[in-house]
């Protein structure tokens, strides 16, 4: 029953323990580098070679190189990206992929610019580690950009190695995740560097809806630089280490007179809770990286897979009766429908993306019987989960990511309409929300629609209804579907009589129900809360072999 | 189904005499028909004559109690109406009962308390009989009034010797007369210190100097000594004057280190008034009971007689029918005294119905319907051990309530067998702990042949009974049931001031209790790992050779708890399917586990090189951006797993401030703004009140801990605030001290 255990699955070494051959290669002994270098086992069968041969001392100044490159721009550097609370671009790369997984490419590339004595600056790799790996098993493609050299400024080559991997992943039908932390264009070389920004960002766009694309800045990320991670689908951020902007404080200094901190301009915060630009903000390195891991797991490989499906323990007819009360007897009582979510999907699992932004829509992605599946959830927590402008925007582009991916979506609603007032007409509610609507009207993925309490208005034809090709529509036997409240309802209906109370009393008696809508066949089955889980469940695997055709066009011109 | 059965077996084959023979059955026959009550000893039910009682009754309470007796209804054939308030409408009291009937808002005094209503529930549907529960009406002698007028049975004692034990003053009296021992003392006011010297000479030291108009612990003094009678009058005086505006004072007996125990008495209409064992209440905190037992390890038969013999003679004295219980202080010595009686069914009878076999309800019933008792006192024989704990939704270490939705709610109803262990409880999955009422969420009873059985299957309950949603006070029952003190029984109503003086802070992990928790939490990091990796679909799965041997099968693994302490290093390595070895520091441990992934309970069993094998129960409640939380011994714990490379790389993340709270007055609950005692710009010293906050009829005072200056009020009397939001902020200002010349 016992066993005496070697333990030899170290993750790391230290120069001492791994071939003699390195020590003489590097003269730096306490650096500590991870276990995926490649091809210690071939030196050290050379190594028993007698004599000096021209191969081994090309292979010595391969390994000198090499090791070189580990130190990216020196222990120095190293220390003070240390000392900011950050890691190296090497480390990162450890702790996003499964142990030994790496494989680098390009590892001697050096840039070529010789102005302004670059030629005599050079380091090896010049500012960017690109290869792939896994994560639980399933390929990625990566690049993660030092700051330790130069910056991590993006240089001619620089750009060269990005776009390599990213033909690479087209090419495999693999995802794309790019660590950045860059000081931006490499000045010394101009427009090279320029071009360098554009040729990323026309692979972004190509690979867009091909394959995922995910960007975790993990250090500033300024001026055209910024543009990258905006294509990509997803950016994520880390809290205190990381800056997203246009043009930094000092210009905005010099041209509005405005004095702001790199925080307060572009930190996690501002784009997490106030622009939108990021979709998630990290704590630390090691939380990102790890929590990068649990996100990838949700995302099929590329637009050529379907939703992937990983082991769960959850059964799919499990019921839940607490469910069945979750909506307060009050209906103008607030609940959190984040609980609704968590109650159905597997193991209670949902991660919410952009959970600080526009917070009267819920985005977010879990798993059904182990298949990803994306949830859209109006929030009566926050504003009575009405859509507003930022809402429809946020929920618009999830939908039209996961219909790009073939990740179901399950919308669950109470929206008691669009938000009226000027703030959000004089700024465009109209052209806003008709995204959420196009969205969901073009997706062509399985749609599973619950309404649990309101769906009024224009806001109910958008929240997935059956009008928009829903796959499957419910209402909870709370459910209320009409143009409007009562109240409203009455105020027009019954303008000219003036006690309304018996008239409003009839409306509710009518509309506050979901039967009218059922009975037009607008909703499928009116369902008990308890058994959505198992119902929605039964559905996806119906859903499995829909096929709608897709009208062949150029592109469709989704309203901006 | 069972409990049919039983009944036509012990009806037709036993008679009265043999009633505890058979222990063994009638306590399998404990478990419910629905959720889990017990039902009541089928030999009992057998020996009344199988008479009518009711055709319908009202039970005037909610919560736990209401469903309790719904149950013996039930199972006697009586139909039953439920009461609820606005905010109960959907309890499960209101469910199990045959008809309810809506009484008012939510605020007791307008739903549960309001006789009105109440009455014209019960005429509405008919009910002939009321069963007040405990709380609210059940002690109410106006209520009782009220229902004879009407023609409606009270289900509980009459009306005079309600109000005649209700009055505490007057129940002493009659208590004295009755010849049951009270605390030794002078009964009338003490004119002076002399007279108090006087006094104690026949009353005997220790004694208590204690204001007449007092409570609370104010104007109250202990004396040893007759110096420290002369200055503990001085003193208490003082104190009472300016405490109560009186400064009159008493003098009785101090007790040290009293135990609290209590006589249940049963008494039918025909005068037969019978005395059942014994139950201890020692272990209390704010003078309310969280742990009780029964018997007591503290009584001998000559006392145990003695005392319920007195308490009989109290309730003969005042005519008492019906259930009713007598407290007692007990010393060390096993002297008793009088303290108060309770005119109703307690909240802890279930742990004398666990050991008597005997269903309290169904006996009140029968004798509120006028019946005879069918048993004698020499009948009454106990057997077994049987405790209880109070699950309250509370913060255990500070004792306020806790309000919101059971979000996960699975009693170890289901996990430990019925005839071990008992749920009373009033909720489910999804059910609300409201503002408006008392925050029980269930009475946890276990019963086992001996004390120490009872106690080793209460800690197995108390670690697989799952509540999430609220804050509860299962860690400190935990801690209290598996302490040895407890276990040893050397108990007082100190218990928990002198075990926790600082208050109760969790767990104390000791060095193998944390190796078995870090252990644990490895297998749980393990387990999520293997399932990361286990795709049914997706490209790489055509490649499953490839990826099988790709997944990993030894974990070096550090694991951190509550970042307390420094992280503990954990080898495993997979053996098969559900078996893994599991190394930490220089011990190596086998743990087989069979956790159905992410769902709530861990059992582990767990191996070590020539010790016996043994199973720990760990609860799994959330997952955590990098770790999960887990409950090990009661207690809640952050883990955080790193693989050896994270931990290697964690030293260079910088630890982040957090929020200077002390910036900020806070909520420490869910409530409601009573009042604000500042504006903006105030400033304001340390232990200036600040605001007060009202959750579950419990006013808190909240007390600037800083010397500030009001920068933002975010409230405003009436504000419904929840727990931890912000209500005062406040900014920094230099204090100038100036010498006053």
């Amino acid at each position: 029953m016992f066993k005496a255990v070697n333990f030899t699955r170290n993750f790391s070494y230290s120069l001492e323990n791994v071939s003699p051959f390195l020590i003489r290669a590097s003269p730096v002994s306490k650096f500590v580098f991870s276990e995926h270098v490649p091809f210690t086992s071939e030196i050290q069968i050379r190594k028993y070679a007698s004599g000096n041969t021209i191969e081994e001392e090309i292979l010595g100044k391969i390994q000198d190189l090499r090791a070189k490159a580990y130190l990216g721009g020196g222990l120095d550097r190293i220390n003070t990206q240390h000392k900011k609370g950050k890691l190296t671009a090497r480390e990162r790369i450890d702790l996003l992929l499964d142990p030994c997984s790496f494989n680098e490419y390009d590892t001697f590339v050096e840039h070529q610019c010789t102005d302004f004595d670059m030629d005599k600056h050079k380091i090896i790799g010049d500012g960017v580690v690109t290869g792939h790996g896994t994560i639980n098993g399933r390929t990625i493609f990566v690049f993660s950009q030092d700051f330790t050299a130069f910056g991590g400024s993006l240089s001619k080559m620089h750009a060269q190695k990005l776009c390599k991997i990213m033909d690479m992943a087209m090419k495999v039908g693999a995802p794309v995740i790019g660590l950045n932390d860059s000081g931006g264009a490499r000045i010394q070389e101009g427009v090279d560097s320029l071009g360098g920004y554009a040729d990323i960002f026309q692979r972004n766009v190509l690979s867009s809806g091909v394959i995922p694309q995910i960007s975790l800045i993990m250090g500033p990320c300024a001026g055209g630089a910024v543009y990258s991670p905006a294509l990509t689908d997803f950016t994520f951020m880390v809290r205190d280490t990381s800056y997203l902007f246009v043009t930094g404080p000092e210009v905005v200094k010099a041209v509005t007179n405005e004095d702001v901190t790199q925080e307060e301009l572009g930190g996690a915060n501002p784009h997490t809770v106030k622009s939108g630009v990021a979709h998630y903000a990290f704590e630390n390195d090691i939380e990102a990286l790890q929590r990068v891991r649990d996100f990838v797991d949700f995302l099929p490989l590329s637009n050529r897979e379907k939703a992937p499906i990983r082991y769960t323990d959850d059964p799919p007819t499990r019921e839940d009766p607490a469910l069945n009360h979750i909506i307060p007897v009050d209906s103008t009582k607030a609940y959190d429908m984040r609980d609704v979510i968590t109650r159905i999907v597997d193991d209670g699992n949902f991660f919410e993306i952009m959970p600080d932004y526009a917070k009267n829509i819920i985005i977010g992605f879990s798993r059904l019987e182990g298949q990803t599946v994306s949830i859209v959830g109006n929030q009566p927590m926050v504003s009575s989960g009405v859509l507003d402008i930022n809402s429809s925007v946020k929920a618009a582009r999830f939908v039209r990511f996961c219909d790009a991916f073939n990740i179901p979506i399950i919308t669950l609603v109470d929206v008691p309409g669009f938000l009226p007032g000027t703030a959000q007409e004089h700024n465009g509610i109209i052209r806003h929300g008709a995204k959420l609507l196009y969205a969901y009207a073009e997706a062509t993925v399985p749609k599973i629609t619950v309404i649990t309490r309101k769906a009024y208005g224009g806001a109910y034809d958008v929240m997935s209804s059956k009008h928009l090709r829903g796959d499957f529509n419910y209402a909870w036997p709370t459910g209320e579907i009409a143009v409007m409240g009562a109240k409203g309802a009455v105020e027009i209906i019954f303008r000219h009589v003036s006690d309304r109370t018996q008239a409003e009393k009839e409306y509710i008696d009518k509309f506050a129900n979901p039967l009218p809508a059922a009975q037009r066949g607008f909703l499928d089955d009116i369902i008990l809360p308890a058994v959505t889980r198992k119902r929605i469940i039964q559905d996806l695997r119906v859903l499995k072999s829909k096929e709608l055709p897709i009208i062949q066009k150029k592109h469709d011109n989704c309203p901006l | 189904m069972t409990t049919q059965l039983c009944i036509l077996r012990f009806g037709t084959r036993f008679s009265t005499n043999l009633l505890f023979v058979n222990q063994k059955c009638s306590i399998s026959s404990r478990h419910s028909i629905i959720r889990g009550f017990h039902s009541s000893n089928a030999a009992y039910k057998a020996s009344f004559n199988e008479k009518e009682t009711f055709e319908k009754i009202l039970i005037a309470n909610r919560g736990e109690i209401a469903c309790r007796v719904i149950h013996t209804a039930k199972k006697m054939g009586i139909k039953t109406v439920a009461i609820y308030s606005d905010a109960d409408a959907r309890s499960l009291h209101v469910q199990m009962a045959d008809e309810a009937v809506n009484v008012g808002p939510p605020p007791t005094n307008q739903s549960y308390l309001n006789i009105e209503n109440i009455l014209r529930a019960i005429k509405s549907t008919g009910a002939q009989a009321v069963h007040p529960g405990y709380g609210f009406l059940s002690e109410n002698s106006t209520f009782v009034k009220a229902l004879d007028e009407s023609g409606i049975t009270f289900i509980g004692p009459g009306e005079k010797a309600m109000a005649d034990l209700g009055d505490k003053i007057q129940s002493k009296i009659i208590a004295k007369e009755s010849g049951v021992n009270t605390i030794p003392g002078y009964d009338g006011v003490v004119k002076n210190v002399d007279h108090a010297l006087e006094i104690v000479k026949s009353v005997g030291y220790p004694v208590m100097l204690k204001a007449s108009a007092g409570g609370g612990g104010k104007g109250m003094r202990i004396a040893w000594n007759d110096q420290e009678v002369i200055d503990g009058f001085k003193i208490a005086s003082q104190e009472s004057l300016s405490s109560f505006g009186d400064d009159r004072l008493l003098i009785e007996k101090y007790i040290e280190n009293p135990r609290h125990i209590e006589i249940q008495l049963i008494a039918d209409k025909f005068g037969n008034t019978l005395y059942l064992p014994e139950r201890e209440c020692s272990i209390q905190r704010r003078n309310q009971k969280v742990i009780e037992e029964a018997p007591s390890v503290h009584l001998d038969p000559p006392t145990r007689k003695a005392m319920g013999e007195q308490a009989a003679a109290l309730a003969r004295r005042v005519g008492y029918v019906s259930a009713g219980t007598v407290e007692f202080l007990v010393d060390p010595e096993r002297n008793f005294y009088f303290l108060e009686m309770n005119t109703r069914l307690q909240v802890e009878h279930p742990i004398t119905e666990w050991i008597t076999g005997l269903d309290l309800v169904e006996q009140m019933i029968r004798i509120a319907a006028n019946q005879k008792l069918t048993f004698t006192q020499d009948d009454l024989k106990f057997h077994g051990w049987a405790i209880e704990s109070r699950v309250y939704a509370e913060d255990p270490e500070k004792y306020l309530p806790s309000i919101g939705s059971l979000s996960k709610y699975i009693e170890p109803i289901g996990f430990i067998g019925k005839n071990e262990v008992r749920c009373d409880s009033g909720v489910v999955e999804g059910s609300e702990i409201s503002i408006y009422y008392d925050p029980l969420i269930c009475k946890l009873s276990t019963y086992g042949e001996t004390r120490d059985k009872a106690i080793q299957t209460m800690l197995r309950a108390l670690d697989s009974y799952i509540i999430k949603g609220v804050t509860h006070n299962i860690p400190l029952l935990r801690d209290v049931i598996g302490s040895e003190r407890f276990g040893s029984g050397k108990i007082s109503t100190k218990f928990l001031a002198e075990e926790y003086p600082d208050g109760f802070k969790g767990v104390d992990l000791k060095e193998e209790s944390l190796h078995e928790l870090v252990s644990i939490a490895a297998l749980v990091y393990v387990k999520r790992d293997l399932r990361n990796w286990n795709w049914k679909t997706g490209k790489e799965s055509l490649f499953k050779g490839e990826l099988n041997e790709k997944v990993p099968n030894k974990w070096d693994l550090y694991v951190n708890v509550n970042k307390d302490f420094s992280p503990i290093n954990v080898k495993v390595v997979k053996q098969n399917e559900n078996e893994f070895l599991v190394t930490t520091g220089n011990e190596q441990k086998v743990i087989t586990t069979e956790w159905p992934l992410e769902t709530p309970l861990i059992n582990a069993h767990i191996s070590v090189l020539d010790q016996k094998r043994k199973t720990v129960t760990v609860q799994y409640l959330d997952p955590l951006p990098v770790g999960f939380r887990l409950r090990y011994a009661g207690t809640k714990f952050d883990i955080t797993v790193h693989t050896a490379r994270q931990h290697e790389l964690s030293k260079y993340m910088i630890e982040k401030p957090k929020p200077d709270f002390s910036k900020m007055i806070l909520s420490p609950m869910p409530g409601r703004v009573v009042s604000l005692a500042v504006a903006v710009g105030d400033v304001v010293s340390q232990g200036v009140e600040i605001a007060v906050v009202e959750a579950m009829k419990m006013q808190n005072v909240l007390r600037s801990v800083r010397v500030g200056k009001v920068k933002k009020i975010k409230v405003k009397p009436g504000d419904a605030v929840a727990a931890d939001e912000v209500l005062v902020e406040f900014e920094d200002i230099n204090v100038e001290t100036k010498e006053i010349e």
